[in-house]
């Protein structure tokens, strides 16, 4: 059972309350109506699907149900930090803390 | 190839079975194949086998980081049907059970494809409403299928609670005699045996750790066992596939999530069939051993643990201990996870990428094991061509590019 930091609630929750909701920072086309089918589909389907540090969406639907951020290890499942939407992630691939993570 | 009989059977028992050839031998890398597959598992062997005996193309190696169907082959539930809602997924599962039903023959191993009915219950009105539009898709396409009434279901399934009392009541389901189960190691070992004997190199424990490409040419393979070279490589790594992507330099639209499932301690015959329900979320079979094998669905974070959260067991107990109160007292003996690759449309990619010569078949998520031969066979005929299959080209990434998506989720009964 991951244990997991909601950022809003500023309390740790049990997993069952939340529900992961893929990649985050992804941005939409900024002109929807000029987008290319490419860059549609890209931004529709396409994924990083890291093996190592994932930075991911999370929503806390059995509690505050705001959406918020995670950086997560996907081969660990460690969470190394939670940060609101719109924030930065201040954990990232390449530092010391995803060492052994990239195999 | 040392032939498997009956009467082989019994001439080595008078030498106490000390005597079996080994079922495929351990090579050393040559440095050039005419086609490298990465990935040992059921797909990947089924893959090097027909490239062999169906193309001619033998200079092959199978390139497994592990061992041979030690990824999702050796960890799913081993349900195989092919009652799929749309024809393009529906002619490429039905390719594939046509395969299963002649296999332990071709392949002269015996991978015990036992077809006792794959069940599908319906719980909403919805629900029987997608049943009878899909089996009615299925019937079109001549694949068998019948709609099951509660009486009828009961016949069937005595122990299941098909009452009015339960939280989410049966009102009926689909049926798919054909559809059964097989068993998994039997089938990457059947291939891998079938595939060796044709000369086919199995290179275990090497790892793939970077693509070698010249331009947009692929090369060959980067290993922990030193560079392999070759014109063409198919990429048949499952969870592991946005890895390896990521490798040649591109994206795909694929996620890697943990599945689970569990055996229980092994029991008399019970149940002789399988039953699957999605909206309550299980499926149960049981195997030949007496363990149920019991299912449901992914963790919904990305992972390539091969494990996931026990929340997710608990949700899949629970469903089939509605299903079933008699199994509330059976107790679970093993539980693991596996890697799998899920697709936006819960279809496959078979398909040419933007690196010349560089092939995947991936994104068979939950449910690939019913496809292991045809996919095979379908990618192997690929890979000879250098051009898509016919049942495979609607399976071509660009889907993801014209919106062209087979969407099967949902639409096929149960994502496995
Ligand atoms: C719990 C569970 C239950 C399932 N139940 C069903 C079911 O009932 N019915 C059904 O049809 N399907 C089911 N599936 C799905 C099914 O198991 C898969 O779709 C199918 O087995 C995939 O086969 P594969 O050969 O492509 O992958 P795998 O068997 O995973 O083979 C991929 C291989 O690639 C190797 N590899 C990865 N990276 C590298 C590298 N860098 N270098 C070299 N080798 C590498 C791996 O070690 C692995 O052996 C289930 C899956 C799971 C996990
Ligand atoms: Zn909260």
């Amino acid at each position: 059972m991951l244990h997991i930091y909601c950022p809003h609630c500023a309390e740790y929750r049990e997993e069952e309350e939340f529900r992961p909701k893929g990649e985050a920072h992804i941005a939409r086309p900024v002109a929807p109506e000029a987008a290319s089918d490419e860059e549609w589909g890209t931004y529709l389907f396409f994924r990083k699907n890291p093996r190592g540090l994932h930075h991911e969406l999370w929503y806390h639907a059995a509690g505050c149900r705001k959406f918020f951020n995670a950086t997560r290890d996907t081969v660990s499942y460690q969470i190394l930090e939670t940060y609101k939407v719109g924030q930065k992630p201040s954990v990232v691939a390449g530092q010391s803390s995803n060492k052994g993570a990239a195999k | 190839m040392q032939h498997y009989s009956g009467f082989g059977l019994v001439k080595h028992a008078l030498t106490y079975h000390e005597n079996w050839q080994r079922a495929w031998r351990n090579p050393t890398p040559k440095k050039k194949y005419d086609v490298i597959v990465v990935g040992g598992g059921g797909h990947g062997l089924a893959t090097a086998y027909y490239l062999a005996k169906e193309h001619g193309i033998t200079n092959v190696a199978v390139v497994e980081k592990g061992w041979l169907g030690g990824g999702n082959t050796a960890r799913n539930t081993t349900i195989v049907r092919s009652n799929y809602l749309w024809d393009e997924a529906a002619w490429l599962y039905e390719h594939a059970m046509k395969l299963w039903e002649g296999l332990s023959q071709d392949l002269n191993y015996n991978v015990m494809y036992s077809q006792r009915g794959v069940m599908n219950l319906g719980h909403t009105l919805q629900d029987m409403r997608d049943i009878h539009r899909r089996v009615n898709a299925n019937r079109l396409n001549g694949i068998d299928g019948e709609v099951l009434d509660i009486k009828q279901i009961q016949e069937i399934v005595p122990i299941m609670d098909c009452s009015k009392h339960t939280r989410y009541p049966i009102m009926g389901a689909s049926w798919q005699p054909r559809g059964g189960v097989a068993r998994h190691d039997a089938v990457a070992w059947g291939f891998a045996r079938g595939a060796d004997a044709l000369g086919v190199d199995m290179l275990q424990q090497t790892e793939v750790t970077g693509i070698r490409k010249s331009g947009n040419k692929v090369l060959g393979v980067e290993t922990t066992r030193g560079f392999i070279a070759a014109d063409t490589v198919g990429v048949v790594t499952a969870g592991n596939s946005g890895v390896l992507a990521k490798m040649a330099g591109f994206q795909l639209p694929i996620e890697s999530h943990p599945l689970q499932a569990l055996v229980s301690e092994p029991m008399k015959p019970i149940l002789d069939t399988v039953v699957m329900s999605n909206k309550v979320h299980g499926y149960v079979s049981q195997s030949d051993k007496g363990d149920l094998v019991i299912g449901a669905g992914i963790d919904g974070y990305n992972g390539y643990g091969q494990r996931g959260s026990y929340s997710t067991i608990e949700h899949t107990l629970q469903a089939i201990v509605e299903l079933f109160p008699m199994f509330s007292r059976v107790r679970m003996n093993r539980q693991w996870g596996g890697i799998v690759d899920t697709c936006p449309d819960a279809c496959p990619i078979i398909s040419a990428t933007p690196v010349g010569g560089l092939f995947f078949n991936c994104g068979w998520g939950t449910g690939g094991f019913k496809a292991t031969p045809g996919s095979g066979n379908v990618f192997a005929a690929t890979l000879a061509a250098g051009k898509p299959h016919p049942l495979a080209a609607p399976f071509s990434i660009d889907r993801f590019i014209s919106g062209k998506l087979i969407d099967e989720h949902g639409a096929a009964g149960v994502a496995h």
